[in-house]
């Protein structure tokens, strides 16, 4: 009798909403993480004596509803603030507003106006096309089984009902670049970049990056999720992660924190547990990883439990990411030019052109912190005010883009980093700088430490085709199984991937329970 | 004779103004890139050296590299099918490696030199496997291909010629053991190993000394009838000693273009290679679920009616063909026709009856013969001074 039927490394929110599903299901589930707050990147952090922030991701934007629904997360204390416009800023200070089909401001033309509606529906069509594949584990092409077959099925049936037009369409653009299919489009720079930032966000990836256009209708599958739109979560971004926390324990499954996981162990040709920081062994039927491929295979596994080949592919999957983030406490609200208090509440981009966007590319390429960045700027102080002190603010912002490691290590260029972010932001919002009490810089290897994401990739693994569906994270370890027997993988470095989706989770609960391997 | 004269695209060998100097055919081939002779001055003659006195075989162009490290031997057990654990220090082993796949990659010799030094002599160029084998492990790898000199000294005098050459006591060193002597005051590998199937050894020793061993050796064998041997006397004896050839009797799996041409040890008769008590080694899941599923080819070894070579033969069982040879030989001193056919399951086992179907020509004129032949357990060829300590002197 092992001690659980499986045990989830990681309390993130796929490996709570794994365990809470095993849990629903009547296993004996433990989920365990070497943090203290549940939520791994869905997590709130104090900056500040009284100034709390979203410390890693700030927007939930494709949260299925559907998990929401299933485990109540509403119940167990989830609060959504309202839906987030988009305000692409703009040098003059007469701003690009999108907000849901409308654009509004920048001197937008009717064409673009005409175009944004059109190129909406059809990225809703393509989108609801992805979550045939989403919302199951995604088909192999070679040995697949009845169950692959049919989701192929459904995936041509689905294709051939969008219309001839709307196939060729994505035949065309599916593995091509947001730059082209941005120009194709629209006439407007700053409405091209604004929606552009989408696809790049938290990839290694720039606008002229073949594979953008994937990674932009991962995005957008917030619509077919029924996410609602961009939003913040009251209390922070930890809240989803109390929320699911609750939600998990409510359905069964025991949540261990403050104790990381070691080793996972490996007797004779399968995993049989865990060993965990305080000493202890811990066995189960199966292990599943929330923790990215990397840190599963490479340090909690280790290499020398690999065939050559497997180890040669953990190797060889590439985690890098430019995406930083700023955080400040200020003393009173910004002034942003051209914005009045209240538009502060939604989601504030700075990228003026694409080009601004893939030039902020170019140097992080070669390990250089270069001299412009873009931002993606999230002020939840303003809609929660349980945020900051009386009449104080909180600022976060998603920065591309910054290096790994650049040469000389980051220590000798974080203050003049931040300084000539803080630089840029003022350009925006004249006096910001005198109004930080607080600030820091999460480079990629910072968040890789605090959120043991290899590469500091919040993707865990970027999302290119080559490492995306059947693919994902790479062959012979897909479908959330692993070439090791007993260890399976239910992170965001499983199909369909990153960011606070939950489906990966979702998925892998739902998979490992037809494959009866918990009977 | 010394460096040749220009630039070729083949490689010489340490050896090769030597080599070339008694090579009276002047035929020559391409083995990994060097230049090496096909034969010297008659192939049957050559292989007669072999078995009656000393043939001199020049495996310069076999790649070597050095494995050291405190994981040197986790390392390679995790690589190769078999134990290293059980090879003791001075000690060699016959090798094969495979992918994840449990495909063959290579096979190779295992030296152990120390407790975490070892030498991998490998067909194929390794250096991108090597390197991928070692994530996790705490090892060093060095391609030391072109640092040593190698001669085959096999046949039934070789001891008695190594021991004039100044090996003191080499009779005493046992079959697949290694031992250490001085030759003009640099180190002298010698092992007591070989691709012949009879009494022999292999001398390492550095490209500088390459010249001078040769020509001591010849001068100290010649009242010993000593010979040099090009690749084709080899193939026959190795063929007659049952011994597989990469790229010959499989091709190495990472060469492979298309689907279903690699073999798996289990395929090449070499399951007595995989050692499954080792927790994990390349291969291992998919060598154990083809145990439980059984094995797609039979490696078998042919005994074939008449003394026409099978080669390239169809095997057949009745009228349905059910293998192809990819090694054959007429093979002198057993006297019998022999050949290595790949045969589809659950055909090959030991005794079964089959027929080669085998062409020949006589003066353009093409002969169809089909020879009944039987599956055989093990080469015909393994003669007691093969594994005799003390080596028998002749």
């Amino acid at each position: 009798m092992t001690d659980y039927d499986a045990i989830i490394i990681g309390a993130g929110h796929n490996g709570l909403i794994c365990g809470a599903y095993l849990a629903k299901a009547g296993k004996r589930v433990l989920v365990v993480d070497g943090r203290e707050q549940p939520g791994g990147c869905a997590s709130t952090r104090e900056l500040a004596p009284g100034f709390r922030l979203s410390d890693c991701a700030q927007w939930l934007q494709q949260f299925d509803d559907t998990i929401v629904r299933d485990l109540d997360l509403k119940s167990a204390g989830l609060k959504l603030g309202a839906g987030k416009r988009t305000i692409a800023l703009q040098a003059g200070g007469d701003h690009l507003t999108l907000d849901g089909d409308l654009l509004r401001g920048a001197g937008i033309g009717t064409k673009d106006q005409v175009n944004f509606q059109s190129f909406r529906q059809q990225i809703d069509v393509f989108s609801k096309l992805m979550l045939k594949l989403y919302r199951n584990r995604a088909p192999k092409l070679v040995d697949a089984d009845w169950s692959d077959r049919m989701t192929l099925m459904k995936l041509g049936l689905g294709l051939k009902l969008m219309g001839k037009e709307n196939m060729q369409d994505l035949m065309r653009i599916a593995l091509i670049n947001i730059y082209d299919v941005m120009n194709e489009n629209f006439d407007h720079e700053g409405l091209k970049a604004a929606l552009a930032l989408d696809a790049i966000t938290g990839t290694n990836m720039g606008p002229r990056s073949p594979n953008t256009v994937y990674t932009y209708l991962h995005r957008a599958m917030g619509g077919p999720l029924q996410a609602g739109g961009v939003a913040q979560v009251m209390g922070g971004m930890g809240a989803l992660g109390e929320a699911l926390q609750a939600a998990a324990e409510r359905c069964g499954a025991k949540v261990q924190l403050g104790c990381a996981v070691e080793k996972i162990v490996k007797e004779g040709d399968r995993v049989t547990g865990v060993s965990l920081a305080d000493g202890s062994a811990l066995t189960a039927k199966v292990v599943i990883s929330s923790a990215d491929p990397t840190t599963t295979f490479r340090d909690l596994l280790g290499y020398e439990h690999l065939e050559t080949g497997m180890a040669r592919r953990v190797a060889q999957y590439r985690t890098r990411s430019g995406t930083a983030k700023l955080h400040l406490a200020l003393s009173g609200l910004p002034a942003f030019t051209g914005l009045d208090a209240k538009a502060l509440s939604q989601r504030l981009v700075i990228a003026p052109t694409m080009d601004a966007i893939e030039s902020a590319f170019n140097p992080m390429k070669y390990a250089e912190c270069g001299p412009s960045q873009v931002f993606d700027i999230s002020i939840p102080s303003v809609e929660d005010s349980s945020l900051a002190p009386e009449g104080q603010h909180v600022l976060t912002a998603l920065v591309h883009y910054l290096p790994y490691a650049p040469d000389g290590g980051w220590e000798a260029h974080r203050q003049a980093t931040l300084d000539n972010l803080m630089r840029q932001l003022e350009a925006y919002a004249p006096g910001l700088g005198g109004q930080v009490v607080a600030s820091e810089l999460l480079v990629p290897p910072d968040l890789e430490a605090a959120y043991g994401m290899a590469g500091g990739n919040w993707h865990h693994g970027e999302l290119s085709i080559d490492q995306a569906l059947m693919m994902r994270p790479f062959p012979g370890s897909t479908q959330y199984r692993t070439a090791v027997e007993g260890l399976y993988l239910c992170g965001a470095g499983a199909h369909p991937g990153g960011s606070l989706m939950g489906l990966p989770g979702r998925n892998a609960a739902q998979e490992i329970s037809k494959q009866g391997v918990l009977a | 004779m010394n460096a040749p004269q220009r630039d070729t695209m083949l490689l010489p060998t340490p050896f090769h103004s030597r080599v070339e100097a008694m090579c009276e055919l002047n035929d020559w081939g391409n083995w990994m890139g060097y230049t090496t002779p096909n034969a010297f001055f008659d192939v049957e003659l050559e292989y007669f050296a072999i078995r009656s006195t000393t043939g001199v075989f020049d495996l310069s162009p076999m790649n070597k590299y050095r494995i050291t490290g405190p994981d040197a031997e986790a390392f390679l057990n995790r690589m190769v099918t078999r134990n290293v654990s059980k090879l003791g220090v001075n000690r060699v082993g016959y090798a094969v490696w495979c992918n994840d796949a449990g495909q063959v990659m290579d096979d190779g010799t295992i030296f152990r030199l120390g407790e975490q030094d070892f030498r991998l002599c490998s067909y194929q160029r390794a250096d991108d496997w090597l390197h991928w084998c070692t994530l996790g492990f705490d090892v060093t790898i060095t391609n030391e291909s072109e640092d040593i000199a190698g001669l085959a000294v096999q046949g039934p005098t070789s001891c008695t010629v190594l021991t004039l050459l100044g090996c003191a006591g080499l009779d005493q060193l046992k079959p697949f053991g290694i031992a250490h002597f001085t030759f003009e005051g640099a180190p002298m590998m010698v092992s007591r190993t070989g691709f012949t199937g009879d009494l022999g050894y292999e001398v390492w020793v550095a490209p500088e000394q390459a010249e001078a061993l040769w020509d001591q050796l010849f001068e100290l064998g010649r009242d010993y009838l000593i010979k040099p041997i090009g690749s084709y006397a080899l193939d026959i004896a190795r063929i007659e000693a049952g011994f597989l050839q990469a790229h010959v009797d499989f091709v190495p799996s990472e060469e492979v273009v298309r689907n279903g041409r690699t073999r798996s040890p289990f395929e090449l008769g070499l399951e007595w290679l995989v050692d499954f008590s080792k927790p994990l080694f390349n291969g291992r899941s998919a060598l154990l679920e083809e145990k439980a599923k059984g094995s797609r080819y039979r490696f078998a070894m042919l005994d074939i009616e008449g003394n026409k070579p099978a080669e390239h033969s169809f095997i057949m069982k009745g009228d349905k063909v059910v293998g192809t040879v990819t090694s054959a030989a007429w093979c002198p001193t057993v006297k019998s026709n022999l050949a290595y056919a790949q045969i589809e399951m659950p055909h090959g086992a030991v005794g079964d009856e089959l027929v080669a179907e085998i062409y020949y020509q006589r003066e353009l004129h093409w002969t169809r013969l089909m020879a009944p032949c039987r599956v055989i357990g093990g080469p015909l060829f393994n003669p007691q001074r093969r594994r005799q300590t003390p080596a028998p002197p002749f």
